[in-house]
Formats: structure tokens, C-alpha cells, sequence
């Protein structure tokens, strides 16, 4: 990835994750989440992690943010109650993430300069099959209990909602 | 060719928008939202490592982080529709019950 590559992806990126923080209108969030979230597929796939940025496309901004939408219209919030909250919380985020990024620019201008160039890619980096051959034999026992955890939280879900 | 140290300071400034999220708004939904993007800023940085390091460790953990972010908005969701009817609000300040 180019630096040019870099900048438009970084740029949009950071803009539309600002307006889901700060825009009131939950739905103008939801819409600029997806945006955040088609970037970031569009990111990794630029970072040679093609199976990832379809994943990203289809689980984030297809499936969860569809979700999300979709409980934000059942909940019918237009007249969102005016976020009251005390001054001194405002203040102390706001102290919170500058300190955050203030610490971030610290730790990056004391790491070393001489960065290592990134390692030679093997054969077929990012593609289905690597990354299947990968989860199917290294990563067996995490997928199982990704799959038992992705059960029950589909049963959980039906059991909260029905109650 | 953009340096690491380029994209892990992305992956920081979207993680720390997505403390700011959480701290600044009331909105359930929209901390919620912020939590997501949180999920993301970490995402994006193991996937560069990956590519750094030419590895694939990082984007298998990715994909599991992808589904346990499913299973989470799936039963999180439900919690605030359960917590929408019965209180009728969604806003953080208002959810005193499990606060002392």
C-alpha cells in the first residue's frame, strides 16, 4: 500500500468514525458505521487479506449493521431525549482521549526509527485457501468453540427477546 | 510503501475515537456502535502486523474476533430491547438498577 492509498482510506476512515460518535441522529451513526466498516474492507484488502475484507463486508457492514438498523427503527427513538449528562464527564472524556493520543504520538516518536521492511509474502498470502488450510488445522479447537459460542448466544438472543 | 508504524497509529486514533464514544454519548445504541469500532481499530492492526510479519496468525484471530463481535451485538442487542421495555429508555444516565 502507497502512501497515497494510505491517506485516502486513513482520511475518510477517522471522518466518518468522528460523525458516529458525535452525530445525534442514532440512524446518520448507523449509516457512517457501514461507511467506517466498507473502508476497512476495502483497507484490508489493499494489506493483502482478501478473504478478510469480504468477511468484513458480509459479517460488519452486511449482517451486524443490519442489525443494529433494525433495532434502532423497532425502538422508534426520533426524538432522541437530548443526552443530559453532567458537565464533569463531558470534561473528563474529553481529557481521556486527548491524553490517549497524546500518549500514542509520545510512544511512536521514542520507538526506534530503523523499522525492519515487511517480510517477504509466502505463496497465496490471504487467499481462501491459506487461511482455510490454517483454521482447519492449527486453529481447530478456537473455531469449535467459535462455533459452540455462536450457538448459544443465537439461543441466548431468542431466550432474552421472547421472555 | 506506507510504514507499520503508519497503521498501528490509525488502528490508535480510531480506537481512542471509539473511547471517546463510550465516554461522551448516552445512547446505549451509539456506545454500542463505539465498542464496534473499538473492535475494528484492533482488527485493522493485527491485519497490518499480518502483512508485516508475513503471517497468517493475525488474520485467523480476526476472524474469530469477527465472531465473537456477532455473538456479542446479537445478545447485547437483545439486552436493550429487553431493557427498552421495561423502562422505556435506552439512555446510560437513566439505568440505575446495577449501580450503587
Amino acid at each position: 500500500m502507497d502512501l497515497l492509498t494510505f491517506f485516502m482510506l486513513a482520511v475518510p476512515l477517522v471522518l466518518f468514525a468522528a460523525v458516529v460518535i458525535l452525530h445525534p441522529s442514532p440512524v446518520y451513526s448507523a449509516m457512517s458505521l457501514v461507511v467506517v466498516m466498507s473502508f476497512l474492507a476495502l483497507y484490508f484488502f489493499f494489506l493483502d487479506a482478501h478473504m478478510l475484507g469480504w468477511f468484513q463486508i458480509i459479517v460488519y457492514a452486511g449482517s451486524i449493521m443490519v442489525l443494529f438498523l433494525f433495532v434502532i427503527m423497532l425502538l422508534n427513538l426520533q426524538n432522541d431525549p437530548q443526552e443530559h449528562q453532567q458537565p464533569s464527564l463531558r470534561t473528563a472524556s474529553r481529557i481521556g482521549g486527548a491524553v490517549l493520543i497524546a500518549e500514542l504520538v509520545f510512544l511512536f516518536s521514542r520507538s526506534s526509527s530503523s523499522e525492519k521492511a515487511a517480510a517477504e509474502l509466502p505463496e497465496g498470502f490471504g487467499t481462501v485457501v491459506a487461511l482455510s488450510e490454517k483454521l482447519f488445522t492449527d486453529f481447530l479447537i478456537p473455531f469449535e468453540i467459535t462455533s459452540i459460542l455462536l450457538l448459544i448466544a443465537a439461543v441466548g438472543a431468542v431466550v432474552l427477546a421472547k421472555r | 510503501m506506507a510504514p507499520i508504524s503508519y497503521h498501528l497509529i490509525l488502528s490508535g486514533i480510531l480506537f481512542t475515537i471509539g473511547v471517546m464514544g463510550v465516554l461522551l454519548r448516552r445512547n446505549t445504541i451509539i456506545i454500542f456502535m463505539a465498542i464496534e469500532l473499538m473492535l475494528n481499530a484492533v482488527n485493522l492492526s493485527f491485519v497490518a502486523l499480518a502483512r508485516h510479519l508475513g503471517s497468517m496468525d493475525g488474520q485467523l484471530i480476526v476472524l474469530f474476533v469477527m465472531a465473537v463481535a456477532a455473538a456479542e451485538a446479537a445478545v447485547g442487542l437483545a439486552i436493550i430491547l429487553m431493557v427498552f421495555r421495561n423502562k422505556e429508555t435506552i439512555n446510560a444516565d437513566e439505568l440505575k438498577l446495577m449501580r450503587w
